[in-house]
């Protein structure tokens, strides 16, 4: 019996008097794909940053990982990679130099910098300032920053943005659900001696927003659908039709 | 949980997984981390250091013309000087937060493992690093455009002012910085918040160093008034106070 990674119970968010969400309730058992569909402005990202601790909830429980939020934010910080919109990254710095800063943050050695930069094909340019590169390029060194501590839970809005098709191909294996035999990309360990044995890990959870119906669902264990911020859509994604993801834009 | 959509896909009863130990990174192996990407961003980009020398070389050259003297000495100078810094200080405190803010530095701080007063520190050692190399160019130029007696002698007590003085800047500083730089009007916010919490320092440094800056001052005679040093260093330390228990909420949503 699989643990809950998450649980959601009358999930409220605001900003000003601005209801971004209200009530979302839900559960997803650990190592499962939720797929988040819905309109620009229905509380994706919102809720994406929520699980990351980044914003409170103004209502309602929430519990990530086994921790309650906000009082037990600290417990998941370090286990969550958060893709969202902005890369996160420092446009005057290299991506070696960039991901080298992440690492030193969560103990992760350099040697798992180097591994990243080779698996999403950044090796030749590596030490060239985020600001020359291409969009895709970045989004690129983004992924590698999200997955670079190897998270427990990986929260990712629209991952494929910019990406053309070789590169969504190159960078599946680091944020597909993490398989019994590992990513493609094993994390070497951490700063403080914690290094990782290499053996048989759990499945890696995973919250995706998509606006791709047809690719969202063929991820998807679970799929959620919001509208204006309220749940519209929560169902095993083996239960749900192509239309009525359409549906939600309509 | 009570209102929650089970879903069928999702285990029956589903208990909460247990969180593993944390591991948190080392305070001071993230101060080095953060410091080291504030000193190589400055390096690439140069937007702080520089502009806050040419701001005080530019002002020494306005005051010289300003006041239609050749040189100044005492209160006067002390006054000069302090004031100059200040406002050259201002533009590094406005600068401090802002690739953060723009590029994500915030949020990908509060998604690590580590403690939050590190962010703090390393604000503070950054700023003082601009401080220092400030007045590297500043002082100097100075001594060269505006004042009378000869630097030299004043040199050791102008430097233990200066010491107290970046200090208070730094810590305030930072402190400002990061409640403005969240506010849309963070360049108008930070030097609004920021002078009348500096104006102790102005006046405690411009005390405690006009006595150094008169003709015929020798060194190890007479140094800065020890009154205007210890006003100075406890304002440092309550602001270091206070600043210690509010940072970490000043990140929080």
């Amino acid at each position: 019996m699989s643990a809950a990674a998450l649980e959601l119970d009358g999930l409220t968010r605001r900003y000003g008097e601005r209801e971004a969400l209200g009530g979302v309730s839900l559960s997803l058992a650990e190592g499962r794909t939720l797929v988040v569909f819905g309109q620009n402005g229905a509380g994706k990202t919102t809720l994406l940053r929520v699980l990351a601790t980044l914003l409170r909830p103004h209502e309602g429980s929430v519990r990530v990982l086994g921790s309650a939020l906000p009082d037990e934010s600290w417990a998941v910080r370090g286990r969550v990679g958060l893709l969202g919109h902005e890369p996160l990254l420092y446009r005057e710095l290299s991506a070696r130099e960039n991901l080298t800063f992440h690492a030193r943050l969560h103990g992760v050695v350099r040697e798992r910098v180097d591994e990243l930069l080779e698996a999403v094909a950044m090796g030749r340019r590596a030490d060239e300032p985020l600001r020359g590169l291409s969009r895709g390029m970045v989004q690129r060194v983004a992924i590698a920053r999200a997955v670079l501590h190897d998270p427990d839970l990986l929260l990712l809005d629209e991952p494929r943005a910019n990406l053309d098709p070789a590169a969504v191909e190159l960078v599946a294996p680091l944020i597909g659900a993490r398989a019994e035999a590992g990513t493609g990309v094993d994390a070497g360990g951490d700063a403080g001696g914690h290094a990782r044995t290499g053996g048989p890990r759990a499945r890696r959870t995973r919250v995706i927003c998509s606006h791709d119906p047809g690719g969202g669902l063929a991820e998807a264990d679970v799929v959620l659908g919001l509208r204006a911020g309220r749940v519209a859509l929560l169902r095993p994604a083996s239960d749900v039709h192509p239309d009525e993801i359409a549906e939600l834009y309509r | 949980m009570s209102g929650v959509k089970e879903l069928t896909d999702a285990p029956e009863a589903v208990p909460p997984a247990a969180p593993p130990p944390r591991r948190q990174t080392p305070l001071w192996a993230t101060v080095r981390a953060l410091l080291r990407k504030e000193l190589l961003v400055e390096l690439r980009t140069l937007e702080s250091v520089p502009g806050m020398s040419l701001f005080a070389l530019s002002t020494f050259v306005v005051f010289h013309f300003a006041l239609n003297r050749n040189s100044v000495e005492g209160d006067e100078a002390a006054g000069i000087l302090w004031v100059t810094l200040l406002f050259a200080a201002i533009l590094g405190v406005n600068r401090l937060f802002v690739a953060d803010a723009e590029e994500g530095g915030f949020d990908a701080f509060l998604l690590a493992p580590v403690e939050r007063t590190a962010l703090f520190v390393a604000k503070v050692l950054t700023l003082l690093a601009y401080l220092v190399a400030l007045e590297l160019v500043a002082v100097p130029a100075f001594a060269l455009l505006l004042l009378g007696p000869a630097l030299w002698p004043a040199l050791p007590g102008l430097l233990a002012t200066l010491a107290l003085g970046d200090l208070g800047v730094a810590v305030i500083g930072t402190l400002v910085a990061a409640l403005a730089v969240r506010t849309r009007a963070r360049d108008l916010l930070g030097p609004l918040l920021a002078l009348p919490l500096l104006v102790p320092i102005v006046i405690g440094g411009s005390r405690a160093t006009a006595p150094l800056l008169v003709a015929g001052h020798r060194v190890g005679v007479g140094g800065p008034p020890i009154r205007w040093l210890l006003t100075l260093g406890l304002y440092d330390l309550v602001f270091g106070l206070i600043a210690y228990a509010v940072f970490d909420f000043l990140l929080e949503d």
